[in-house]
């Protein structure tokens, strides 16, 4: 049979790596609607942070101003710096403003795929590479058969991305800020009542958000792909949102989801690879269908934050 | 309080509330053309000589004109459908894949009728116009973008699943599919095994919607552009609709789940099957749309196989005019219009000027936002001024107490 030539320890491994931008943006997304704020400009927020981040990187490396860790760092402090602006613009849209959630984050998308795209062609023109985030060799780890592949010969970014999900859930679970985005999220009257701020909580989250997803970008531009082109995220925002309610807005749940979700993209790409007979078109198609499938099972659960998409008034 | 003070107030207030009608659209306008001129600015274009040449773009000369209303057509048609689904209470973000569904589904019909009906000699013959082939294969679209619409509105309705969700999953299925159907059984079979681009072969004369023009001047307004029939019809549709859902049950009963879903329920309505309606007719008019486009400019279907290769992001433009036109199919025309123009100038814009259209992407996405933000805001600020005349500040502000109740307690006390 063909299982051994599709299960590769390749595979995995690429698995592993692609799941980092979904994992980025979809634990920022848990912050947000854990709080009540669903934010669906997380692809434009995306595309924006891949975009300045990509391009600090690569103006530094040009000129040769920066060395080469401190233009990958620079470049991954302003694409949360953009990221994070963008998710305050958000929060003040849709927290002060109150707009429609679910609209506005659309408007949001649409500027940041605009504006990436624009810059883009007005700064860089045609798609250039940049020396990226490195591989880690780890020793002795790295050269683990198998495991090693797998697991230790990951760009740092990769590492980030997984160690942010135990520090989410302990954030969200165990700390006195989680209780408050929870609080705000589940009940923001009786949060109010407590002396909890929910704008303050709401503008948080979202910015937090924000910054995530811009970093989720980032983790595209300068540690996966090292380049950027136009619409580049290709729609992994509007995934990693899908992946919140996937996941029932638990970290751990959530990046399960990611996990899956790339395990499957990683599997389409091989099977092109080896030149599988199943029609490429399907295979591209078959993560969105199982996310489609995914939602249907997960929203039996009754989980949502109650306040999800409402904006709070206070009685007045 | 005497009775003719409160009856001017009430009728200072339903005259404020017609201005705030169509304010958000205009504070929106004002605000993007603000943020485009420093963006413009930032290019170190002068957004004066931009606007300009967008202008002269998109209407300057008649050709200009009919181009600008060619791409508002399928922006209007996916508008009315939004703004039926807004209405409903369901986001909408499929337009792209039901117009994607819409024009396999009508150019297959097109295609197989064409076959059937029209002898191959005649295939070609100018001026000739099959009115059961066009009927059957506008159906054709309509019903297949309608079925894919009122699929996310099934799942949400009886899975509740997010429909903005689905609909961005499904947009992507749509763009495999039509991938799939293009380099497979619906490919040209003159172009299989040449070079596979991915299109189907071309209509017959008889399925093509015909040309439009205007009999003024001579030779006719319109007769040497791509202007065609579907305006017409998009136009006539938005008269429907909006008589649809102004003045028929049907439609009251659409915008009463959008307005308040639980009253709805409490009055009889079954909610669910008026999602699933609002989807359905909402994914039907992007269907047209899609249809549309092969029947009246291109003639095939094709592909450069990216998300928006057949689209042109009509399905997402259209969420914009929808918004823009106050969520009134009537006001979809000109902000389908406008979209149009802003989409052909842009063309025009980076030709002379050398800024990038995309930046019209930005500003579309700004005009959203502008606009349900400054909605919400200036419906909130009425609404601040009618409660500090009757409630005493800092009143009725109990946490526990739903906020609606709380307010009107105040009020009472």
């Amino acid at each position: 049979m063909e299982l051994e030539a599709i299960f590769t320890a390749s595979v995995f491994a690429s698995a592993i790596r692609l799941a980092t931008p979904y994992i980025f943006a979809a634990l920022g997304e848990t912050f947000a609607q854990r709080s009540g704020v669903l934010n669906l400009g997380v692809d434009g927020m995306m595309l924006m942070g891949a975009f300045t981040g990509f391009y600090a990187v690569f103006i530094t490396q040009q000129d040769g101003s920066l060395s080469e860790p401190l233009s990958l760092l620079f470049g991954v402090l302003i694409a949360l710096l953009v990221g994070g602006l963008m998710g305050l613009a958000m929060a003040f849209v849709s927290v002060t403003l109150k707009a429609k959630q679910g609209i506005s984050g659309i408007g949001v998308y649409l500027f940041g795929l605009g504006l990436s795209e624009l810059l883009f062609q007005q700064w860089v023109g045609t798609p250039k590479s940049v020396s990226g985030f490195p591989r880690i060799t780890f020793p002795i780890l790295t050269d683990i058969p198998v495991l090693g592949e797998i697991f230790f010969h990951h760009n740092l970014l990769v590492y980030v991305a997984f160690a942010l999900v135990p520090i989410s859930a302990f954030i969200l679970n165990r700390t006195t800020f989680g209780l408050m985005i929870r609080a705000v999220g589940q009940n923001p009257e009786a949060a109010d009542a407590m002396g909890v701020s929910v704008t303050k909580v709401r503008y948080a989250t979202t910015t937090i958000g924000g910054m995530l997803a811009g970093l989720a970008g980032a983790s595209l531009s300068i540690a996966l792909i090292n380049l950027f082109q136009q619409n580049l995220t290709a729609g992994q925002g509007f995934i990693a949102v899908a992946l919140v309610y996937f996941g029932g807005w638990r970290p751990w749940a959530v990046a399960a989801g990611a996990m899956l979700f790339s395990f499957v993209n990683a599997l389409q790409l091989q099977i092109k690879v080896i030149g599988l007979d199943i029609p490429s078109e399907f295979a591209v198609m078959a993560p969105y269908v199982i996310t489609i499938i995914a939602l249907v099972f997960a929203s039996k659960r009754q989980e949502q934050p109650t306040a999800l998409t409402k904006p709070y008034e206070r009685g007045e | 309080m005497s009775q003719s003070s409160a009856s001017t107030r009430r009728a200072w207030f339903s005259r404020l509330n017609r201005l705030v009608d169509f304010s958000p659209v205009i504070v929106a306008l004002a605000l993007a053309l603000v943020v485009a001129s420093v963006l413009l600015l930032a290019l170190n274009a002068n957004p004066l000589e931009a606007y300009a040449a967008m202008w002269e773009g998109a209407a300057g000369k008649e050709n200009a004109t009919a181009e600008t209303l060619v791409k508002a057509t399928p922006i209007l048609f996916v508008g009315i459908g939004i703004t039926i689904a807004f209405r409903g209470g369901m986001i909408n973000i499929g337009g792209e894949g039901q117009m994607i569904v819409g024009a396999l589904a009508g150019t297959t019909v097109a295609l197989i009728m064409g076959e059937m009906r029209i002898p191959p000699e005649l295939a070609k013959e100018k001026g000739a116009f099959d009115l059961i082939i066009v009927t059957c294969s506008l159906l054709g679209g309509f019903l297949a973008g309608a079925l894919y619409g009122g699929l996310a509105g099934l799942l949400k309705a009886y899975f509740d699943v997010n429909e903005i969700l689905s609909t961005i999953m499904l947009n992507q299925i749509a763009v495999q599919l039509m991938n799939f159907l293009l380099n497979g059984i619906l490919l040209d079979p003159a172009e299989a095994g040449v070079n596979n681009i991915p299109k189907t072969a071309r209509l017959v004369t008889a399925a093509q919607l015909p040309r439009l023009s205007l009999p003024i001047g001579d030779p006719h307004l319109f007769a040497r552009t791509r202007l065609h029939w579907g305006l017409i019809i998009a136009i006539a549709l938005a008269v429907v609709i909006y008589i649809f859902l102004w003045r028929t049950s049907l439609g009251y009963r659409i915008r009463a789940v959008g307005e308040n879903e639980r009253a709805s329920s409490y009055a009889g309505i079954n909610v669910k099957r008026q999602m699933m309606f609002s989807m359905f007719l909402a994914g039907g008019f992007a269907g047209l749309a899609g249809v549309v486009q092969v029947l009246g400019l291109q003639y095939r279907l094709q592909t450069d196989g990216s998300p928006a290769g057949f689209t042109g992001s009509a399905g997402f433009n259209g969420i914009v005019a929808a918004l823009f036109g106050g969520l009134n199919p009537i006001g979809a025309i000109p902000a389908a219009a406008f979209f149009g123009g802003l989409l052909v100038g842009a063309q025009k814009m980076q030709r002379e000027l050398g800024v990038p259209a995309s930046l019209i992407t930005a500003v579309n996405g700004l005009i959203v936002v502008f606009v349900v933000s400054s909605e919400i805001f200036i419906l909130q600020r009425s609404k601040r001024r009618v409660s500090l005349q009757e409630t005493p500040e800092g009143l009725g502000s109990s946490g526990s107490d739903p906020p609606d109740s709380a307010g009107r307690g105040g009020g009472g006390g």
